[in-house]
């Protein structure tokens, strides 16, 4: 996958890490030291990462000060719930999209399936 | 003319139900998927060709004797909007018919690629910013649930397969090179646009149980040929295994929740991938 996204993988991370908005600036700092990816950015390489984020609603902009803050628009954990029901709990339009390994069967059936491996 | 507009829609319900339903299921096609595969696309092909045809042969009927004939007089009608002698209200209506049936196919053909496109966007983005890349296998990303999940993300230029952390925890080895396998020949063979035309054609036709059935048995096709394409590189015994653990969900919490949810595979489907491997 492309740098820049896991550029903005890095700056989710820290939005959803962090329990109030971060600027530009803070991101820069946070990114920079060497517990995180230990990179130096321009600031402006990451306000456009922002940009992109907050066009694809994952990040909420707060223009009432100067520079702007940026949250999470949601938290990490619902948007992997998002993930992982679309994945999982597939209308089977969806097999258009991603191809999966196998779907999941209930119990009972698990059973007869275990019957049929341990017959070979 | 009448004729081969009789014989030609004979031959478009023959494939819209009786040779589909024939289809479903056969042994045959398991053994062989992409032979199957094959004659299923055959099918969809001639059934839509005919389809159309058979109704352009029927409205050209009343006014010409051959297709030449049939083509000079309908091309007279665009550019000269004149209708050819002979022609009734019938004709009109068939090859109206016709245009309508071709439109409507090519329409939902495009709609349902630009929304699959859509949400491969969006999921891809989801995937981005909740997984990392795992560096020991270019093209793979990790995503960490519990859940043991594993599936590819074909693209236009860049296809991901996504392994979650709960899988990497139930499967050895050999049982994770095969569901990477299998993955990659969904990939590698395009799978994905044999998919999506059988999906434009159940969302065409949703009042043809044929072209719902016919969607559904491609899919399972598809699997049984990525499956093969897997044993090149594993045993039987492996890939058996893994189909097994990863569609027992293991012993989640989210199981409830998840056969809540509509299955993408019915236990059929999947008894029919394991018997063929024993």
């Amino acid at each position: 996958m492309n740098s820049l996204g896991e550029l903005e993988r890095s700056v989710m991370d820290l939005l959803w890490a962090s329990t109030e908005s971060l600027s530009a600036y803070d991101l820069q700092a946070a990114l920079a030291s060497p517990a995180s990816s230990g990179r130096e950015l321009a600031a402006t390489t990451i306000l456009t990462v922002l940009s992109r984020l907050e066009k694809k609603n994952f990040v909420v902009r707060e223009r009432d000060v100067r520079p702007h803050r940026y949250r999470a628009a949601s938290v990490r954990a619902e948007h992997m719930a998002d993930l992982m029901h679309e994945v999982l709990g597939g209308a089977s339009d969806r097999t258009a999209v991603l191809e999966r390994f196998v779907g999941q069967v209930t119990s009972e059936e698990a059973e007869t399936l275990r019957r049929i491996l341990a017959g070979r | 003319m009448v004729a081969a507009a009789i014989t030609l829609g004979f031959v478009a319900v023959l494939l819209a139900w009786p040779l589909p339903a024939l289809l479903t299921g056969a042994t045959w096609a398991y053994r062989r998927p992409t032979l199957g595969l094959l004659v299923w696309q055959l099918v969809a092909l001639v059934g839509g060709f005919s389809m159309i045809g058979s109704l352009v042969l029927l409205g050209a009927a009343t006014f010409a004797t051959d297709l030449p004939d049939a083509a000079t007089g309908m091309w007279r009608f665009v550019t000269h909007n004149e209708l050819p002698e002979g022609s009734s209200v019938w004709s009109l209506l068939a090859l109206s018919g016709a245009l309508f049936l071709t439109a409507h196919l090519l329409l939902n053909l495009l709609v349902t690629v630009v929304y699959a496109e859509r949400e491969r966007a969006r999921h891809s983005q989801l995937i981005t910013l909740l997984s990392e890349p795992m560096t020991d296998r270019p093209g793979t990303r990790l995503i960490n649930t519990p859940a043991p999940v594993a599936y590819c993300l074909p693209g236009a230029l860049t296809s991901i397969t996504v392994l979650s952390a709960g899988l990497l925890q139930l499967l050895d080895e050999e049982e994770l090179q095969a569901v990477i396998e299998h993955e990659r020949a969904h990939v590698r063979l395009r799978h994905d646009i044999v998919l999506i035309f059988f999906t434009a054609w159940k969302v065409s036709l949703p009042w043809l149980p044929t072209a719902r059935n016919a969607s559904r048995e491609v899919a399972l096709l598809l699997e049984m040929h990525a499956d093969d394409n897997a044993l090149v590189h594993v045993g039987r015994g492996s890939l058996a295994r893994a189909i097994t653990i990863v569609s027992e969900g293991g012993a989640l919490p989210q199981r409830s929740e998840l056969s809540s949810a509509m299955p993408e595979s019915t236990p059929k489907e999947l008894r029919a991938r394991l018997l063929r491997l024993a």
